[in-house]
């Protein structure tokens, strides 16, 4: 007795599929937002910052997703803020983007050989011009393809927002179960759009690491 | 009979002909250096006597087997070919005694006591006894090599190829290496070694086959091949390395 | 904020919070044995020569890897039974976990076993190793040595994953933190503790792989 055609599905997923990507576009932005103020952090030296940084990191990487989604929402209302499911899930997840990609581009930034800060010191640079000039645009091509590559993990991750009520694909994919009672078309269909929307990222991901060994 | 029998061997990589027909009878108990430029061939000439490549015309036997490319083969050539590379490639994971004793007791299916008493024979040949519960790690580049000399002595070869096994090592490193081999050339063992020691091809080998863009330019008695080489390019090839 | 924190409501509720740890605990375990096992098996697989198994081993992990955990979860809780497998949460979950780290572990692993020299491979098979023996004895450990890190790392991101579970009433720590709020309204302070008992169980796992580390790898011991 289903009144919904494939056609009505797919649309209707399709239409949920843009906030998934509206999601994942404001917490990539906000996550290397924060992701990057946190780096500077991290490669000040300060010992203050980096003890800071590094909490920061253990904490979100060593937690659920779905816990940081939960206390961000609960704890917003309890601030008073009256906060939509939307809110909190765009403020969790960028979060754990900032965390996920300052260790990335930690890794990055030492991944530059020590030679070349001790060159630049011999040719008399500072700490900064050596960070600007030297080590950043290296560092920045080493960082592009496990940024794309964590991207990935965005996407996906948005998929929980669902949970707090976020209506996105994978929300749209339980909503329209419990109308249709065809699980394995539905959420058969809800996999392969995200596949669509996170493997394009991966194969990017890849070519540009292999790009980057065959140009070093 | 010869131990070693090459025979007409080419080898192709696509259109790259590498080895244009080689011949060679290598006795037991000789010791033969090959020399010659880089991409000569002779890394590939060596790795055919033993399986690792496949070499597209012609046929080489040892000791009594043909050398086809072929796992069950090459497994049991292996009891027959030791083999010793440029970078060591002992096994990181495991103590030196442990890299010696593997290939006996997986291959020649011995106890794990009869192993032990082998790797400490052929470590005792290397001067390496105390060195049985190492790891490759904490060894030099000298140790390692003479290390995997040990490993491939462990199986009881009937000759032992040695592909430049001293070119990785830091020059006062090198000695302890060629001692070993001198050592074993002593005892009677079988050589092929690819080297640039001329000194060492000179003094302890028996004979020198020059290689040169896929054929064998020169070849005969050590002695007299490097002080009166035939061919101007083995001159070449002399004044370049001395 | 005029607010009070209210901690010591959740004290009723501490069995149904340790029984959750146990679960979540049995999940992360059997699924990072099972998961790296499969792992492995995948990563032979896949470093092998190009078969029709290698290539569909390659399918499975990129159809795991580009799509969300909880997707995986429903298709396989709520789509199985409708073409004839019927599964409990507590199976669905678990086989959602191990399908899920081992396409992971399958391509860390994987990374592994490309990183070791070729001059392994012609050492091992010069002393006659067969291939099978030449994968296990010296492919395969300083393979796993290499990417213990990253694979590690992983498993404890899937332990994680695993708050997912309660979304289809697996009795684990989220489950019974959702059951807990949904009695006493204190939402945030149940949260708060159930996120701080993740995060120690994610530094336990951490401290666990590093004594695994100890007894598997004795050459790093040696070399410091
Ligand atoms: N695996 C290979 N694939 C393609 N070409 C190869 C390979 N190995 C060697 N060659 C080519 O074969 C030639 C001889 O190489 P090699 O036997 O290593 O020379 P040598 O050891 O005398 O330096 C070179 O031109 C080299 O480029
Ligand atoms: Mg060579």
């Amino acid at each position: 007795m289903s009144v919904f055609s494939d056609w009505d599905i797919l649309r209707n997923l399709l239409l949920a599929a843009r906030w998934t990507v509206v999601l994942s576009l404001i917490a990539f932005a906000g996550g290397a937002t924060v992701g990057l103020l946190l780096t500077m952090m991290q490669v000040s030296g300060r010992t203050l910052l980096v003890r800071f940084t590094r909490l920061y990191i253990e904490l979100f990487q060593g937690t659920p997703l779905l816990m940081q989604l939960f206390l961000v929402f609960f704890g917003l209302s309890l601030m008073g803020l009256e906060v939509s499911a939307w809110f909190a899930a765009a403020l969790a997840l960028t979060l754990f983007s900032s965390a996920y990609l300052t260790e990335i581009w930690r890794g990055c930034i030492e991944s530059i050989p020590r030679g070349q800060w001790e060159a630049s010191r011999c040719l008399g640079l500072s700490y900064f011009e050596i960070m600007r000039h030297i080590i950043l645009p290296q560092a920045l091509k080493v960082a592009i393809a496990p940024t794309v590559g964590f991207s990935v993990q965005i996407v996906k991750g948005t998929a929980l927002a669902s949970i707090i009520g976020f209506v996105e694909l994978t929300k749209a994919g339980t909503m329209l179960n419990n109308a249709t009672f065809e699980p394995f078309k539905v959420f058969g269909m809800v996999a392969l759009l995200y596949f669509l929307l996170c493997y394009p990222l991966s194969v990017a991901s890849r070519k540009l690491e292999r790009k980057l060994n065959v140009a070093r | 009979m010869s131990l070693v029998s090459i025979n007409n061997v080419h080898k192709y990589y696509g259109s790259n002909h590498v080895l244009k027909g080689i011949n060679l009878e290598i006795g037991a108990g000789e010791v033969v250096s090959i020399i010659g430029r880089s991409g000569s061939g002779k890394s590939t000439l060596l790795r055919c006597i033993n399986g690792l490549e496949a070499y597209s015309e012609g046929g080489v036997v040892v000791d009594q087997m043909e050398v086809v490319y072929d796992d069950r083969q090459i497994r049991k050539l292996s009891k027959s070919v030791g083999m010793v590379f440029q970078s060591f490639n002992l096994f990181p994971h495991l103590t030196v005694g442990q890299n010696i004793m593997l290939a006996p007791k997986l291959v020649r299916k011995l106890p794990e006591s009869e192993a032990k008493v082998i790797a400490q024979e052929v470590l005792a040949k290397v001067g390496l006894a105390e060195k049985i519960d190492s790891y490759p790690a904490e060894l030099s580049g000298g140790q390692q090599q003479r290390v995997a000399i040990a490993r491939s002595l462990a199986m009881n070869p009937k000759v032992l190829l040695c592909d430049e096994i001293t070119s990785a090592l830091d020059p006062e490193l090198v000695g302890e290496v060629l001692k070993v081999l001198e050592d074993l050339a002593a005892e009677g063992m079988t050589l092929i070694l690819v080297t640039h020691e001329m000194n060492f091809a000179r003094d302890v080998g028996d004979r020198v086959i020059f290689m040169h863009q896929g054929l064998v330019w020169e070849e005969g008695d050590s002695k007299t091949v490097l002080a009166n080489p035939q061919t101007p390019e083995l001159s070449k090839f002399i004044n370049a390395v001395l | 904020m005029d607010y009070t924190f209210q901690f010591g409501e959740l004290l009723p509720y501490s069995d149904l919070i340790a029984r959750g740890v146990l679960s979540t605990v049995i999940l992360a375990i059997v699924t990072t044995v099972l998961g790296c096992l499969l792992g492995t098996l995948g990563a032979a697989a896949r470093a092998g020569k190009q078969t029709f198994l290698s290539r569909a081993v390659g399918v499975y992990v990129e159809l795991i890897r580009n799509t969300p955990f909880i997707v995986q979860l429903f298709f396989i809780f709520f789509g199985l039974p409708t073409i004839g497998i019927k599964l409990t949460a507590g199976e669905a979950g678990l086989l959602a976990m191990v399908i899920n780290l081992a396409a992971y572990s399958t391509e860390i692993i994987r990374a592994g076993i490309e990183s070791i020299p070729k001059g392994q491979l012609e050492a091992a098979r010069t002393l006659g190793l067969s291939r099978t023996q030449t994968f296990t004895r010296v492919v395969l450990p300083p393979a796993l040595e290499k990417i213990y890190p990253a694979l590690t790392s992983q498993c404890i991101i899937v332990m994680l994953g695993s708050a997912v579970l309660s979304q289809i009433s697996v009795e684990e720590l989220t489950f019974a933190a959702n059951f807990i709020q949904s009695r006493n309204f204190l939402s945030f302070e149940v949260y708060m503790v159930i996120t701080v008992i993740y995060l120690l169980l994610a530094i336990l796992m951490r401290q666990g792989f590093k004594l695994i580390h100890y007894f598997m790898f004795p050459n790093l011991r040696a070399r410091s």
